[in-house]
């Protein structure tokens, strides 16, 4: 059996018939139920791994979100030997905090071309591999005023040279489609948004990836990069629940830390422009609303409105935060927050808020490489070398994912590689610009395959 | 509605186990929402290799309105990085930091500091009925071993709400399902505790959803699960399972419904041998 015979974990494809799940058993059989279900995890396939350069290069792999996690399994596809480390429990830095907003790239188009069009070539390309994984609600953006009127034409364009699909509602015709909205909308643009889990499809990843060999090693935190002259060799690391420190050699050092990775970088004496920008976030009681209700203005803060379960998560405001750990919760942003979201959906000013905290995103203080601005190929924009940065704050970053490769540096650092910014909804591509990078380094010529994997269940994570 | 302070938290001293050492007042106390001063937690520590676990007592200063995770996560940046607690959302969406706070069963990150009695240290412990990681974290492979084996594909298969029909060229409203997979039910079970091959609360319920909503799927083999020695009738009606769960989903009044339905098709059977 094939994962792709496997419903997905909230798989709308045809489900398996049930003793495929649970095979039958004899009558009688001693086995409780429980180890009867351990043994049918452990004999769900993975997609074969190729085959592996004997011995295959090692690389390890610094953060547990959703890019490492992603990295972790497009390398163990290509055959390579992949330890990852993480210094708390796996996405529990930035990755597990975020609205849970599969991106159409829409939010993105006016603003940052090619973040929107990695966008909705991710989000079409995750609803093929991780099935089940997403409430295919779509989004809306809603206008409310004359100057998100007059925004129209400048949104449509953007999103059509982008190729994000829209569809224009009338007033009426929005409300038909969600209820909760302001009645005093004046129209709206069906677009191709989702909610998903924000810790549970990076799960799907690691499971998958564990499953084709890679080790994945949470409350591991790493303390040093061990280097010969100015090439890395490893790390020496800090394993929490054991309570030990030991070292661990690799080909190849991967830093996928997130808003950490500058504090990483410098672990080798490496400079890295990502700058932790965190947002806040708050959560309220009730589904006051079924689909992903965005403004229809340039992105700006508390204007992103969407259900999770039974709550509903509204967000966010940006700023520039020294230390990635100490993030306040800042009142101001909160009452911000539920003002704003307010305005799209009013019922979010009267439901309890039963949570407020905030997220760092990773975003990289580097101009934009002019590659990128005429919308070159992902791989050529994201591996550019990198210009001085410049200084700069919050939503005017580009948000684009990019990829170091620190032998290039002014300074060079041999056998280690950055890769820092984009979205929860780009891991994949992220994941795809560093493994591209990886194998290049090390002289092999891998192709990608995630593209067509179609990921384990997160539940298989958890699996013995 | 309580956002905590902007203010960057104050410097606070933490203390070992032996001796209590008083933290320092801060000169610059915020006027408006004063921190709450010295909250002493007692917290459950224990190594891989260690035979059991030890308490630690830590004294901090957190904010108004912080949360019991919030205090965690502040222990371990500024006064024991080898903490181990386990955590993900923030929002109580994806029940990974469950552990048991004063003796009972909760998500750390949606209990608020204040709502705990204060004439007390905060005592934090993990799950029971789990194995043990290190620390406060659990491993969570027997819960959803048992998760598994009530026909977890199946479940999320029915996950769409039948009230909330998406208009024309939506795909799916999905995700009503309310269990988040945490674990509080097994850790409270009073069974569990004593029968390590009972299914527990959270399968239990997980098999009377799919039961309530089959959609298109065949029941036999969740019913057959169900009727087993370890399964719906192991369970003695504590309800502790309910108490607890931070999500609604009421494992015990699931329970009831599906030992209904386990009655029925029995009965169905055993008529239909005769």
């Amino acid at each position: 059996m094939t994962t792709n015979d496997r419903p997905g974990d909230g798989g709308r494809p045809e489900p398996a018939p049930t003793e495929k799940v649970r095979p039958p058993r004899p009558k009688r059989a001693r086995s409780s139920a429980v180890a009867r279900s351990v043994a049918a995890a452990a004999s769900i396939a993975a997609p074969e791994p190729v085959a592996p350069p004997a011995p295959a290069p090692h690389v390890l792999i610094i953060g547990g979100g959703g890019t490492g996690g992603a990295l972790a399994h497009d390398l163990a596809l290509r055959g390579l030997r992949v330890t990852l480390v993480e210094r708390g429990e796996v996405t529990s830095g930035s990755t597990g905090k975020h609205h849970g907003l599969l991106h159409s790239g829409a939010r993105y188009a006016t603003t940052d071309r090619a973040a929107a069009i990695d966008c909705i070539t991710e989000n079409k390309i995750l609803r093929r591999i991780c099935p089940g994984s997403f409430e295919e609600n779509d989004g809306l953006f809603v206008a409310l005023t004359d100057e998100d009127v007059e925004f129209e034409k400048q949104f449509v364009e953007a999103c059509w040279l982008c190729a994000v699909p829209t569809k224009r509602l009338g007033r009426e015709a929005a409300l038909r489609m969600e209820p909760g909205l302001n009645p005093n909308l004046r129209f709206a643009y069906q677009v191709p948004d989702a909610t998903m889990d924000a810790m549970r499809v990076p799960l799907r990843f690691m499971a998958t990836a564990r499953r084709n060999g890679a080790d994945i090693r949470p409350f591991t935190e790493v303390v040093a990069v061990t280097m010969t002259g100015r090439t890395v060799s490893g790390v020496r690391v800090r394993d929490h629940a054991a309570g030990r420190d030991y070292e661990i050699g690799a080909d190849i050092v991967v830093n996928a830390a997130g808003p950490w990775a500058a504090r990483v970088a410098s672990l080798a004496g490496v400079n890295v422009p990502v700058v932790a920008s965190p947002g806040v976030l708050v959560a309220v009681r009730g589904r006051h609303v079924n689909m992903v209700v965005n403004r229809l203005h340039a992105p700006g803060d508390g204007d992103i409105v969407l259900p999770q379960r039974l709550r509903t998560v509204v967000g966010t405001s940006s700023w520039i935060a020294d230390d990635p750990d100490e993030l306040a919760v800042r009142a101001a942003d909160v009452e911000l927050i539920v003002r704003e979201s307010a305005a799209l959906v009013p019922a979010v000013a009267r439901a309890e808020v039963t949570a407020t905290w905030s997220a760092a995103r990773p975003l990289v203080q580097a101009p934009v490489p002019a590659a990128r601005k005429r919308v070159a190929t992902r791989r050529e924009a994201a591996t550019a070398p990198a210009a001085p940065a410049p200084a700069g704050a919050g939503r005017g970053l580009a948000r684009d994912l990019r990829c170091f490769d620190h032998a290039t540096d002014a300074t060079p650092t041999e056998g280690f590689v950055t890769i820092a910014g984009g979205k929860a909804t780009t891991l994949r591509a992220m994941a795809e610009a560093a493994a591209d990078v990886v194998c290049s380094k090390l002289g092999l010529a891998l192709p990608c395959r995630t593209t067509d994997v179609v990921l384990l269940p997160h539940s298989a994570w958890y699996s013995a | 509605m309580s956002p905590r302070d902007a203010r960057p938290e104050e410097p606070a001293a933490a203390v070992g186990s032996v001796e209590v050492v008083q933290s320092v007042e801060p000169e610059t106390a915020a006027p408006a929402a004063p921190a709450r001063p010295g909250t002493h937690f007692h917290i459950s520590r224990r190594k891989q290799g260690d035979p059991k676990p030890h308490f630690q007592n830590f004294e901090i200063e957190v904010e108004p309105g912080a949360t019991v995770l919030d205090a965690l996560l502040q222990i371990r940046r500024r006064h024991d990085p080898s903490l181990v607690v386990r955590h993900s959302c923030m929002h109580a969406a994806c029940g990974t930091c469950g552990v048991r706070i004063n003796g009972r069963e909760a998500l750390a990150c949606d209990t608020k500091l204040a709502t705990l009695p204060t004439h007390k240290p905060i005592k934090v412990e993990p799950l029971a009925n789990q194995r043990p990681v290190a620390d406060l974290a659990t491993d969570m492979v027997d819960f959803y071993a048992r998760l598994d084996a009530a026909a977890m594909p199946l479940l999320r298969a029915s996950e769409t709400a039948g009230g909330a029909t998406p208009p024309e060229n939506i795909k799916a409203f999905a995700r009503f399902e309310n269990c988040i997979e945490c674990g509080l039910c097994l850790s409270a079970c009073p069974i569990a505790r004593t029968n390590h091959d009972y299914i527990g609360p959270a399968a239990l319920a997980a098999a009377a959803r799919v039961v309530e909503e089959p959609r298109r799927h065949d029941l036999g083999p969740v019913l057959a699960l169900a009727a087993e020695p370890d399964s719906a009738w192991r369970c003695r009606d504590a309800i502790e399972c309910t108490a607890v769960c931070p999500s609604s989903v009421d494992p015990a009044r699931a329970l009831l419904t599906l030992r209904r339905h386990v009655a029925a098709n029995g009965a169905r059977r055993f008529l239909a041998r005769r």
